[in-house]
């Protein structure tokens, strides 16, 4: 019985899901890590206006991100990565990774969000435009995280490696989210926002394209 | 002796254009004064990091087709020459910066971007650093340096183009074209180009030799 590589996908985005619902471990420790950070936060700052706000809700993000994906690899070890070997094509184990940790960063950006709201204030205006973007901004951490934590799990499951090789390449990115997420706390004209938005779009698909094209050639250990 | 001309080149250009770069009459204008004489290194540098890299991804991504170490010497030792020049071309328009633009480190989108390519690029050092296994190093790090390749030219040539900056040739400083440099100008910056790029080729092939030295047992 011959699988096509969508339902490949699919199959292994369900395993990864059910593995999830299951332990319910990835789950539980970022939400904890969650709500610490941004009550230490409440308890340091109080509620902090729009500007802050908005730098402390991505650097949460940030973090977030880096500790779930690496999370999500890690688990891994090195038997049952063989085993994946054997039975699917590269391309779809590395979409169902990042299809995964797409449904992952979104739900926590959710989560960051309503913490956020319930300990430091709210300070947004336009609530439905910041979704919009924490969702875009989910979906542009998860997509990089995801390539690079396949790399590090190659080079010995550092989680160091996956930090350090991420930091630099996630500096644009958060900059060009924070300054989307700006429109939602003011009430400004931003000129040159829908070329914002566009450039994050290009530099996601140009992620996309290269994790498909490179993977395969990470995978074959 | 005549393999090795374009070295000996490479020194007569470098010393006629660091002489004249320094000694000839350059168009005064405004207030930038004598620092337009930055003009002759910060853009060279440049040109020797952007053909650095080029060398490199293109040697990973030979090294990929066949697995051949020699091409991930080349590619390392490549890397290594472009951060180092990267770090050059940065370091000379930052100091042109402090003269042109009041401040050393601004919030310039060209200068934080560039900086955020070069910190990429240090990370595919680091990278290489921390894998011991020679193959495995090769392959995981072919692949970082065509991400960080594809990452290189629009961080550093497209966006600071599209978006607002001090530094010309973005959206809204004028850029330098051919016509409106002045011809005495012209005559010390182009063979700047020439004659960097020799050396930082000079340069290169000598950390190759010296990878194959540390390699040879694979080498033969």
């Amino acid at each position: 019985m011959k699988f096509t590589a969508l339902q490949q996908t699919i199959t292994l985005v369900k395993k990864d899901i059910l593995l999830e619902l299951r332990q319910k471990y990835a789950f539980y420790g970022i939400l904890l890590y969650i709500v610490s950070t941004v009550f230490v936060i409440n308890l340091m700052i109080g509620k902090p206006e729009e500007k802050i706000w908005n730098a402390l809700f991505w650097v949460v993000q940030l973090f977030v991100s880096v500790n779930a994906i690496a999370k999500s690899f890690m688990q891994e070890n090195r038997g049952r990565l063989l085993y994946f070997y054997s039975l699917v094509h590269p391309r779809s184990f590395i979409a169902a990774k990042l299809i995964y940790n797409i449904l992952l960063m979104a739900i926590m950006s959710i989560i960051t969000l309503v913490c956020c709201i319930t300990f430091l204030g709210n300070p947004i205006i336009n609530i439905w435009y910041f979704i919009g973007v924490i969702m875009l901004g989910g979906i542009s951490l998860s997509l990089l995280f995801t390539m690079l934590a396949a790399i590090a799990a190659q080079a010995n499951q550092n989680a160091a490696l996956m930090a350090i090789m991420g930091f630099p390449i996630m500096l644009p990115l958060l900059m060009m989210l924070s300054s989307i997420a700006k429109s939602s706390f003011l009430i400004v004209y931003q000129p040159g926002l829908p070329k914002l938005f566009l450039m994050m779009g290009s530099m996601d698909v140009l992620i996309i394209a290269l994790s498909m094209v490179l993977f395969p050639f990470l995978w074959k250990d | 002796m005549a393999k090795h001309w374009w070295k000996a080149l490479a020194v007569l250009i470098l010393t006629y254009t660091i002489i004249a770069g320094f000694t000839h009459k350059i168009p005064i204008i405004g207030t930038n004064g004598q620092s337009s004489r930055g003009l002759y290194f910060h853009v060279p540098m440049w040109i020797c990091m952007y053909t650095m890299f080029t060398i490199s991804v293109v040697n990973s991504l030979r090294y990929l087709a066949g697995y051949d170490l020699r091409k991930d010497a080349l590619a390392s030792a490549a890397g290594g020459v472009g951060v180092f020049y990267g770090v050059l071309g940065f370091a000379t328009g930052t100091l042109w910066a402090t003269y042109t633009w009041g401040s050393t480190f601004t919030s310039d989108p060209k200068q934080m971007l560039t900086a955020v390519a070069l910190l990429i690029y240090m990370a595919y050092l680091v990278l290489r650093m921390s894998i011991s296994d020679i193959d495995k190093r090769a392959r995981i790090s072919a692949v970082f340096n065509i991400f960080a390749f594809a990452l290189l030219i629009p961080l550093t040539y497209i966006i600071p183009r599209m978006v607002d900056s001090l530094h010309p040739g973005s959206a809204s400083t004028p850029g330098f074209a051919s016509k409106d440099t002045d011809n005495n100008m012209k005559a010390v910056l182009y063979p700047a180009f020439l004659g960097w790029t020799l050396l930082s080729v000079w340069i290169f092939t000598l950390v190759v030799r010296y990878k194959k030295l540390e390699l040879k047992n694979i080498f033969k």
